[in-house]
């Protein structure tokens, strides 16, 4: 183990991003962003509108590309990891296609990857019970909850079971039961797996229920205003939501959200 | 939940409108013997009837054609002109939305142009096809029916969630995937819209067509025909016939949308 140097998950050097940049409706997105996100490590972006966390996880997942400095994605560029599929992605809206059953939905990136019917019928299947939803694979998303729903997006994100899961606030239109309970579920999938994730949220206790560490952005333009480490350990439970150490950091980050001026 | 509609819902829900259309009819018939309103300006529908069962296997009138002869040689017009139209609609908003530029191109025309009164157009594609040739009138019903089915089709292939094309970009999917997994599905339901307008259409474009030219034995000059005659009755049964056919046109349209769409929510009325 010691003999290793592991390749950081995600390495970002002196990224910015700069929309427009040649007219007068120039927005700066970004501006010196460095970040290392380790193997298998949790990391939130947290921050006030406008901050840029959202341009921040699509330059890693290589749907916006940077106007300077360079991302590495498991020591490739974002562009080679994006066609190599070693990464998932979850969004707000579940995003499930409604033409498809939920199974259908959770095969399409397999489908893409040229897998045979019977491997990918396999796979739904495994997937659908891995996320308690083992009886719905035949049912059109319109006929599902809106947090089955999103169980079924995160289903379909680690259906190809990728190294990196990237997700902007999967569960941020959900109500605070269902949520909660969706971040314990959340939790215990990737720590199965050995995933990755980099995680938006404009939720303080998400964050730091769910991380290893905490980004927080500060906006216009969006630059990292301090990262707080979360030492809750690698197995959290409900009982983890009322140690001290999670109201400590909960507090740090409310406090660097309060610092950089706007509610989250 | 998505087991479908049973029987004696359907009956239900028909149930209403076709007590309003009976009861419109007896009111209708009333009406005229009451009012003594002369059969030039509106017919009984006892007459109607009567001219539509005289007229429908064998020619009674002045027209040489029975209305079940027209009435088909018309619904073959309007369905040829349909399917043309639909198909050349779809594809050119395929065309359209995959290559910008040809869609800068064309969509200024097509929305132009879906606001002109095509039907207009008939008395010049009659100089351009024979006054005598049916290519003339398909052609009016395939300029009609081609514009609706090609800007909602391209509505649909265009409104797709960006959420939905991100994902496929993040899975390297290629322009082409991205057409057939998001873009074509999505604009299924535009479509099959755009059909059930189209279908009905198709039958208006079909016999103001006739009524310009192309042969005569159409519902569109057994209709002129009859008018001209001042045999109102026969005129009125032909129109019946033109509204089953376009009805039944449309019934087919909104059954198509039901077979084609199994994910669609039941909505109440449908």
């Amino acid at each position: 183990m010691t003999m290793l140097t592991p390749v950081p998950a995600i390495s970002i050097q002196g990224v910015g991003k700069t929309f427009n940049p040649d007219s007068d409706e120039q927005v700066v997105a970004l501006d010196g962003i460095d970040l290392d996100v380790e193997a298998t490590e949790f990391v939130s972006l947290i921050g006030p509108s406008g901050c840029g966390k959202s341009t921040l996880l699509r330059l890693i997942a290589d749907l916006v590309t940077p106007t300077a400095g360079t991302i590495e994605v498991f020591g490739k560029s974002a562009h080679q990891a994006r066609l190599d599929r070693d990464y998932g992605m979850a969004f707000q809206s579940a995003g499930l296609f409604s033409w498809r059953k939920v199974a259908r939905n959770i095969e399409l990136p397999l489908e893409l990857m040229g897998w045979s019917k019977a491997d990918r019928e396999a796979r739904s299947a495994e997937m659908l019970e891995l996320v308690q939803l083992p009886e719905f694979g035949n049912h059109y998303p319109w006929q599902l909850s809106g947090g089955m729903q999103q169980r079924v997006a995160i289903a379909r994100a680690l259906s190809f079971k990728p190294r990196l899961l990237l997700m902007d606030e999967p569960f941020g239109a959900l109500d605070e039961m269902t949520r909660e309970h969706m971040q314990n579920e959340l939790l215990e999938l990737v720590s199965e797996v050995g995933t990755t994730v980099v995680f938006i949220t404009h939720s303080i206790s998400e964050a730091t229920f769910l991380s290893n560490r905490v980004v927080v952005l500060s906006p216009r333009p969006g630059r990292i205003h301090d990262i707080i480490d979360v030492p809750l350990g690698d197995h959290r439970t409900e009982d983890t939501r009322e140690e001290e150490t999670y109201f400590k950091c909960a507090t740090e980050v409310r406090e660097a959200l309060r610092h950089v001026g706007a509610s989250p | 939940m998505s087991a479908g509609f049973t029987v004696p819902r359907r009956l239900g829900a028909v149930a209403p409108a076709a007590i309003a259309g009976l009861v419109l009819l007896v009111l209708w018939e009333l009406g005229v013997r009451a009012f003594g309103i002369r059969e030039f300006v509106l017919p009984r529908p006892s007459s109607i009837g009567q001219a539509l069962a005289d007229n429908w296997s064998t020619s009674e009138g002045v027209s040489t054609v029975s209305l079940r002869q027209a009435g088909w040689n018309t619904t073959v017009i309007a369905v040829s002109g349909l399917v043309v139209g639909v198909l050349l609609g779809a594809a050119l908003a395929l065309l359209a939305t995959r290559y910008v530029r040809v869609g800068r191109t064309l969509t200024p025309f097509a929305v132009a142009a879906n606001a002109t009164p095509i039907v207009a157009l008939a008395p010049i594609f009659n100089a351009w096809f024979g006054i005598t040739s049916p290519l003339s009138n398909q052609a009016v019903v395939v300029v009609v029916v081609f514009f609706p089915v090609f800007l909602n089709t391209a509505r649909g292939l265009l409104e797709v969630e960006v959420s939905q094309i991100e994902l496929m970009r993040s899975y390297g999917a290629t322009d082409l995937s991205v057409l057939g997994k998001v873009r074509i599905p999505n604009a299924i339901p535009f479509f099959l819209t755009s059909l059930r307008l189209a279908a009905p259409l198709s039958v208006i474009a079909a016999i103001v067509a006739e009524y310009f030219g192309g042969p005569q034995d159409r519902l569109g000059p057994v209709i002129t025909q009859n008018a001209s005659f001042a045999r109102y009755a026969e005129a009125w049964a032909a129109i019946v016939v033109a509204s089953v056919v376009g009805l039944a046109l449309f019934a087919l349209a909104v059954a198509l949308e039901r077979v084609a769409m199994p994910w669609r929510r039941p909505v109440d009325g449908q």
